[in-house]
């Protein structure tokens, strides 16, 4: 018992200390940096195209790098690829498991991958020999649901699990690489950094925790957040982590000073965030709410220059393309709107 | 055969110089050892040991200092400055160039 009680002692020592060194970092704050930038006047996105077809709750969905094809899950089973110009169905692939929470899109365009209370990250080749899209892996050794996949490559692929681990799999072999510990809670979102070296994930222990994949290590923990962390994103720079929680709000922390800069939080918005992503240049944040609204920020006034409403459910995933010309959004209403 | 006084000395002439040929042609042919040495295999060996000495020093991973929160900020800030130019979503697009919305044509009736 001595042991633990030293441990413990420790282990506040230790967070104190981080917490003390973070302050004698913090000689300023964005506000302060930003303070001569002028506020981005009030942006209005209107919705392009509606993309109707899927029966039951869209949970998630995921841009292509060519920035006209996207990915979308339904829990109706089924997992369909747009093209978002023409609103055509370009593969609608229909599911073992239609409780699937997540999908991705592989860089590349040849593979999709999904998984759900599965507990199986299932991996689909859209060019097969034949022109069948057909299962191509099933990864599985979670023991909790998979919330949220995302492709390194063609042979790599990163998932986190409600078994608060997440995981870098080789797709070849269908094995575990490395397995990445150290979440209290369910981990709920995953991004990878522009680089592929890194990657972050949100939790539902409050913490958001950097990862250098080849190390394998947790390199730095973020807190601050009251409630679980649904969404997670990297800025488009690498080096500036955003998060979006069930308390309302979202926080921007930079990965070099190690601490949180900024919180965007309006007090009419009382619904948490479910998904968020930062515009191409990094100046706009989209986040989703189960208001049924999209709320647009203004990342370095952390002051809200615009709605897009036109969901009559809740806004379940949000993706802006890689050439930053449109934004997807796609809510629990089985419709995904294309707004620009 | 009564010839061959004739042509027997043309013909010693030319084995002569076949036979001087033939040793000519066998000669062995190599580079100076000393030569290929140092051009060569010397160069190959001098990367090798540097390439040793040097390469725990390379592997070693390169700590970046922590960033004051104000370095840090004016960084994020350049970025989006020198960006929003190029971001869509923010400058706003023409429908010209926008894929989403091709511009309608009015049909004069």
């Amino acid at each position: 018992m001595g042991e633990m009680e030293e441990l413990r002692k420790e282990m506040e020592n230790l967070k104190d200390q981080i917490t003390a060194a973070r302050k004698t970092f913090q000689d300023s704050t964005l506000q302060e940096a930003a303070a001569g930038v002028t506020v981005v006047g009030r942006v209005q996105l209107k919705t392009r195209k509606t993309l109707r077809g899927h029966l039951a709750k869209i949970y998630a969905m995921h841009w292509g790098t060519d920035s006209t094809l996207c990915v979308s899950a339904s829990q109706d089973g089924k997992l369909i690829v747009w093209d978002t110009i023409t609103t055509n169905k370009v593969n609608a692939i229909p599911l073992k498991s239609s409780w699937v929470m997540t999908c991705a899109y592989a860089p590349s365009g040849n593979l999709v991958a999904c998984g759900g209370l599965d507990n199986m990250c299932s991996i689909y080749n859209l060019k097969g020999k034949d022109g069948n899209v057909k299962v191509m892996r099933e990864l599985a050794a979670h023991t909790g649901y998979l919330s949220c996949c995302r492709f390194l490559s063609d042979t790599e692929i990163i998932t986190s699990s409600g078994d608060c681990t997440c995981v870098l799999w080789d797709i070849e072999t269908g094995t575990q690489k490395t397995v990445f510990a150290g979440h209290q809670g369910d981990a709920m979102s995953l991004g990878v950094s522009p680089d592929f070296k890194y990657f972050i994930s949100g939790a539902c222990d409050f913490t958001a925790k950097l990862w250098d994949i080849r190390e394998a290590e947790c390199r730095q923990t973020f807190g601050g957040h009251e409630s679980d962390i649904n969404a997670i994103g990297f800025f488009p720079n690498g080096n500036a982590v955003i998060t979006g929680s069930d308390d309302a709000t979202c926080k921007l922390y930079d990965l070099r000073a190690d601490q949180e800069l900024l919180t965007y939080q309006d007090s009419s918005i009382m619904c948490g965030v479910t998904s968020l992503a930062p515009s191409k240049s990094g100046r706009l944040l989209l986040a989703g709410h189960d208001d049924f609204n999209v709320n647009i920020w203004d990342m370095l006034k952390a002051e809200r220059v615009g709605v897009l409403a036109g969901h009559d459910n809740r806004v379940s995933c949000i993706g802006v393309s890689s050439d930053g010309m449109a934004c997807c959004t796609g809510s629990w209403d089985s419709f995904l709107k294309i707004w620009n | 055969m009564s010839n061959i006084s004739a042509p027997n000395s043309s013909l010693v002439l030319v084995q002569k110089a076949v036979k001087q040929l033939r040793l000519e042609a066998s000669v062995r042919r190599i580079k100076p050892k000393f030569e290929s040495v140092i051009a060569e295999v010397d160069m190959v060996i001098n990367e090798l040991h540097f390439t040793i000495a040097n390469l725990n020093s390379w592997m070693q991973p390169e700590y970046v200092s922590k960033n004051l929160v104000s370095q840090a900020a004016a960084e994020l800030k350049t970025f989006c400055l020198q960006n929003a130019q190029k971001d869509p979503l923010l400058t706003g697009v023409p429908s010209s160039d926008n894929p989403f919305r091709p511009p309608k044509s009015c049909i004069l009736l």
